[in-house]
């Protein structure tokens, strides 16, 4: 008998909860980040150990950082429009925060179950875009206003693949809600045999790509880091924050990058779900779907980030070609096969 | 072997022609922009101010000074070794190779000849300090272009060539090791097998960095193509080094010229590449950067015993005369033309260092390029500040 | 100066070097035909020349000719390669150049020693500033050394940067340095120093600005070296050479 039904409480505990939740996990999804990737993760693969003073092999490095962060002094450029400068990280964090919203983590895990999950979350993506336009300009620097520009050209023109690269998956389920994506893709079949449900990634591995890319190019990683371009621009559109602001801006890339991975693993991989097939009682499944989630959402990160440190980065011209002529046409015709073969089987 | 069809020439210029187009019915003024003096890309204090119109740039310029020193009036002031310790300082990553184009020029007027060993000596702590450069090279443009890895590998693996450097002559940076008529001091017990097994590393640090940079397809993207230097204008600024090598100019002083290092006693290639492009300048710094060890070794090979000074006066005074000896440093032909009048001290001594030629190509370089290009077009051309600034 | 005869003649990149079997002035065919020609060229242009055997050629053109230098070195003896170009200044320093203790201190009020006589280097020289340059042929591997005369007190020359752009950064680093007009250069301005500074730093007379701050010590007590007795300088000819000679040998 599941003891939590015999609590039922009001519409307002409920939503409480739900927001300390959301304010729980998404900074613990970039801190895990941060930790696992930026400072193990890529240490080993420059040949050096990373921090290992903050504690047992440097894990408590995060809150040395983050208290760093916290007691540094608020300031703002003479020059720049202090409204819009304060206001800039906020509007991005706001849409890492929005993005966390939809994930299902469980059978009833999910902040928000909205019927039209997926295309939600992209339409709230992109109000990053103006965050960091709005921080390119507002520096009243001319760095980050290099930085911004070229943000706003390359997070916009990354959008169209990976909606594109999203339609895909939502032609195959048939529905735009995550939490159903989840379950075709644990109920289904592959030709009869349904002993491993029906991972999307086996027959959109042309979307994963494209959306593995664009999420790249999403989250300003090398090779497509060009506003950020650290040994250019200096950081770009973020070079004059410092403090409490810059740590926004950092946590809002890290935890949307968690975000986005964790949609990936939804769409792709069958999210917090294993295969029907495997007869797992629900209320196992209550306990158990946030780790699933979590295991599969680590491997799209661990893509995310090996790329990042591997290649240099494109010229701003040379991605922009890169998303119009190749990624889009691709993900159109991905479409076009992905349609088709749906009315024929 | 050239990578750079006509067609894409003439794409690319006339990309360049459609965008001054656009400028131009547009009004658009320039922005003015100053990468450095502080900047992560350039190495050093080197200021460019670039006039932008968007990511294009009107017409860039570098401004420099800010590390001047002053060390051809300083000179005229010091006695020829501590006039050593100065210039040791001038391209501080190539450490032996800034000494000895000087000692070779006051040797020549002095009308002494360094026993063989120090000779010897000389030429393979060269081409040490030439291999611990230019490693810093290709780490350092993969960091310009974004690939933060390949830099880590280079400082780890320049570390055995230092640690070799620093063995025989207490220096890492700044060896302060050539004295007129021969060498300080002697290899210790024990370099030559270790020096060798350096080597070892260091080629396989050249392997990692080929499959890692010169064959990702977005290296070749941002770096075929950008920085074009055709082989006249290279030699009429006086480009030298790899950047005159990889504009097809087949001149190497090591080969060429006649000075007192030992290159005719090891079988080596000189290496060059028909376009001129950062690419090239990538790929010959690469090559020889091997062909750099492979020289080590077999003079470390064939080495035999002997002294390594000749007979010098304890206070040394050179004779009158003049004499100019380039050799063909790391980052290019350094120079020194000294004018002596039978002084302890040299009555005029001008210092030619290749990063002065070799930025001064970059105001013809930059025009009409991207903002990344100048960072990719600075890294390819390398240079040191201490090198241009004196 | 240097004697020929005492230096070992290393193998001479001119073809028709004769073989060193007479020690006494061997003739350096290619360097010799380089300055026939350039007469040729110049005419009265050329005035002087020193050519050491084996190792390099200079020549001293007018300032008339100077540019008519840049071209003919340029394309007909095909020296496309622009090595440097600087000044010299041959004005004996007023503040002393040796090591002795103190020499810099008229700056701090003491009596200045008698200069020496001007004298110029190898090609002669007329007047106090020089203007020399360095190209080089890189296919058949030699290099020339050109000396102009600038002049005494407002010295000047013609551009070279018509012919070798890359003489445009030298000649503003040579204006900078020693006040020489460079006549026909596009922008003459500071290269190293900030804009608006006075003075020409590497003339002569122009002191070290380091030795107003810090009296120059001279030389300190010296440690002897092991096997001598006392520290300081001996001036007497040849002493213990700084390395033993018989050092343990390292062989391979």
């Amino acid at each position: 008998m599941n003891p939590f039904l015999a609590l039922d409480p009001s519409y307002w505990q409920v939503t409480t909860l739900k927001g300390i939740m959301a304010l729980v996990v998404v900074p613990t999804g970039a801190a895990i980040i941060v930790f696992v990737f930026l400072f193990k993760f890529v240490s080993f693969m420059h040949s050096r150990l990373g921090p290992m003073e903050a504690g047992p092999h440097g894990s408590l490095q995060l809150i040395a950082e983050a208290g760093k962060f916290i007691q540094k002094e608020d300031i703002a450029p003479d020059a720049a429009d202090k409204r819009i400068f304060k206001l800039a990280p906020l509007i991005v964090m706001a849409s890492t925060f929005l993005i966390y919203v939809v994930i299902p983590a469980g059978p009833n895990a999910v902040l928000v179950d909205l019927p039209t999950g997926i295309y939600y979350v992209l339409a709230v993506s992109s109000l990053s875009v103006i965050g960091v336009l709005m921080a390119g300009w507002a520096s009243a620097n001319k760095y980050a206003l290099l930085g911004g520009l070229r943000a706003g050209g390359q997070l916009i023109a990354y959008e169209l693949p990976m909606v594109l690269a999203v339609l895909g998956v939502v032609i195959q389920a048939g529905t735009l809600n995550l939490q159903q994506i989840v379950l075709a893709q644990s109920g289904g079949e592959i030709f009869g045999f349904s002993g491993l449900g029906n991972p999307y990634i086996l027959t959109q591995f042309v979307a994963l790509v494209i959306f593995m890319i664009t999420i790249q190019a999403e989250l300003t990683q090398t090779p497509f880091d060009m506003p950020v371009a650290e040994s250019e621009l200096v950081a770009g559109y973020q070079v004059e924050y410092t403090g409490v602001r810059f740590l926004l801006f950092f946590l809002a890339e890290f935890s949307t990058a968690f975000g986005f991975s964790a949609i990936a693993a939804t769409l792709f991989l069958g999210g917090w779900a294993v295969p029907a097939a495997w007869d797992i009682p629900t209320v196992a499944m209550h306990f158990a779907g946030p780790a699933i989630l979590l295991g599969k959402t680590m491997i799209f990160c661990l893509f995310i980030f090996w790329v990042r440190f591997s290649f240099p980065r494109l010229r701003e011209d040379q991605l922009q070609k890169f998303a119009w002529k190749v990624l889009i046409p691709i993900a159109l015709a991905n479409i076009m096969v992905t349609a088709v073969l749906k009315v024929a089987f | 072997m050239t990578a750079i069809s006509d067609r894409q020439k003439l794409a690319y210029v006339a990309a360049q022609a459609s965008d001054a187009r656009v400028n131009l019915e547009l009004e658009t003024e320039g922005m003015i922009l100053n990468i450095g003096p502080q900047h992560p890309a350039t190495h050093g204090t080197l200021r460019i101010v670039a006039k932008l119109d968007g990511e294009q740039v009107i017409h860039a310029e570098p401004m420099m000074g800010y590390m001047h020193r002053g060390y051809e009036k300083l000179t005229e002031v010091r006695t020829y070794p501590q006039v050593t310790t100065l210039i040791n300082r001038i391209d501080w990553v190539g450490s032996f190779a800034n000494e000895v184009p000087f000692i070779l020029a006051a040797e020549q007027l002095m009308g002494i000849e360094a026993p063989l060993r120090a000779q010897y000596i000389r030429t393979i702590l060269f081409e040490m300090g030439r291999i611990a450069n230019i490693i810093l090279f290709l780490g350092d443009m993969a960091v310009q272009l974004g690939a933060l890895t390949p830099i880590f590998y280079a400082f780890r693996d320049r570390e055995y060539v230092l640690n070799q450097i620093e063995a025989v002559t207490g220096g890492r940076f700044h060896p302060n090791f050539d004295r007129i008529g021969g060498v300080k001091d002697d290899f210790p017990k024990g370099w030559i097998e270790d020096s060798l097994s350096a080597m070892v590393k260091v080629r396989e640090f050249c392997d990692q960095m080929e499959d890692l940079l010169m064959g990702s397809e977005i290296f070749q993207a941002r770096t075929r193509g950008v920085g074009v230097i055709p082989p006249d204008v290279a030699q009429q600024f006086g480009l030298s080094g790899a950047n005159a090598r990889a504009s097809g100019i087949d001149w190497d002083l090591r080969r060429d010229s006649n000075v007192g290092l030992v290159y005719g006693d090891a079988d080596w290639k000189v290496w060059t590449h028909p376009d001129g492009d950062s690419f090239a300048r990538f790929w010959v710094r690469l090559q020889e950067t091997r062909e750099a060890t492979s020289i080590v070794d077999q003079l470390l090979g064939s080495i035999k015993g002997g002294p390594i000074m000749a007979k010098v006066p304890r206070i040394i005074k050179v004779p009158e005369g003049e004499a100019y000896v380039a050799t063909e440093n790391p980052l290019g032909e350094m120079g020194y033309y000294i004018v002596s009048k039978g002084d302890l001290t040299p009555f005029r001594v001008k210092i030619r260092t290749a990063s002065f030629n070799n930025v001064s190509i970059t105001p013809w370089l930059l025009r009409g390029v991207y903002v990344p290009d100048i960072v990719t077009i600075l890294g390819s051309l390398y240079f040191i500040l201490g090198d241009i600034d004196r | 100066m240097s004697s020929s005869e005492d230096t070992t003649i290393p193998v001479s990149e001119s073809p028709a070097a004769d073989a060193p079997s007479e020690p006494a002035a061997p003739v350096d065919d290619l360097r010799e035909g380089l300055v026939e020609r350039l007469t040729e060229l110049l005419g009265d242009g050329v005035v002087d020349h020193h050519i050491i055997p084996g190792k390099d050629v200079w020549i001293r053109v007018t300032a008339d000719a100077w540019q008519h230098t840049a071209e003919s070195v340029r394309y007909t003896l095909g020296c496309r390669y622009f090595g440097f170009l600087s000044a010299i200044d041959w004005m004996p320093s007023p503040w002393g150049r040796g090591m002795e203790a103190e020499v810099d201190t008229i700056v701090h009020g003491k009596e200045a020693k008698e200069l020496p006589a001007q004298t110029t280097g190898y090609a002669g020289g007329d007047t106090r500033f020089q203007v020399f340059a360095r190209v080089a042929n890189i296919k058949d591997h030699f290099g020339i050394t050109l000396k102009v005369d600038a002049g005494d007190e407002t010295p000047s020359v013609p551009t070279w940067t018509k012919v070798f752009a890359g003489a445009d950064w030298h000649e503003r680093e040579t204006w900078e340095m020693y006040g020489i007009d460079f006549v026909g250069h596009p922008f003459l301005r500071h290269i190293y120093l900030p804009g608006d500074f006075e003075g020409n730093p590497c003339r002569k007379d122009f002191p070290l600005l380091a030795r107003f701050v810090k009296p120059w010590p001279g030389i300190v007590d010296v440690e002897p070296l092991p096997g001598s007795d006392e520290p300081g300088s001996d001036t007497a000819g040849s002493d213990e050479p700084a390395a033993d000679a018989s050092a343990p040998e390292e062989t391979a």
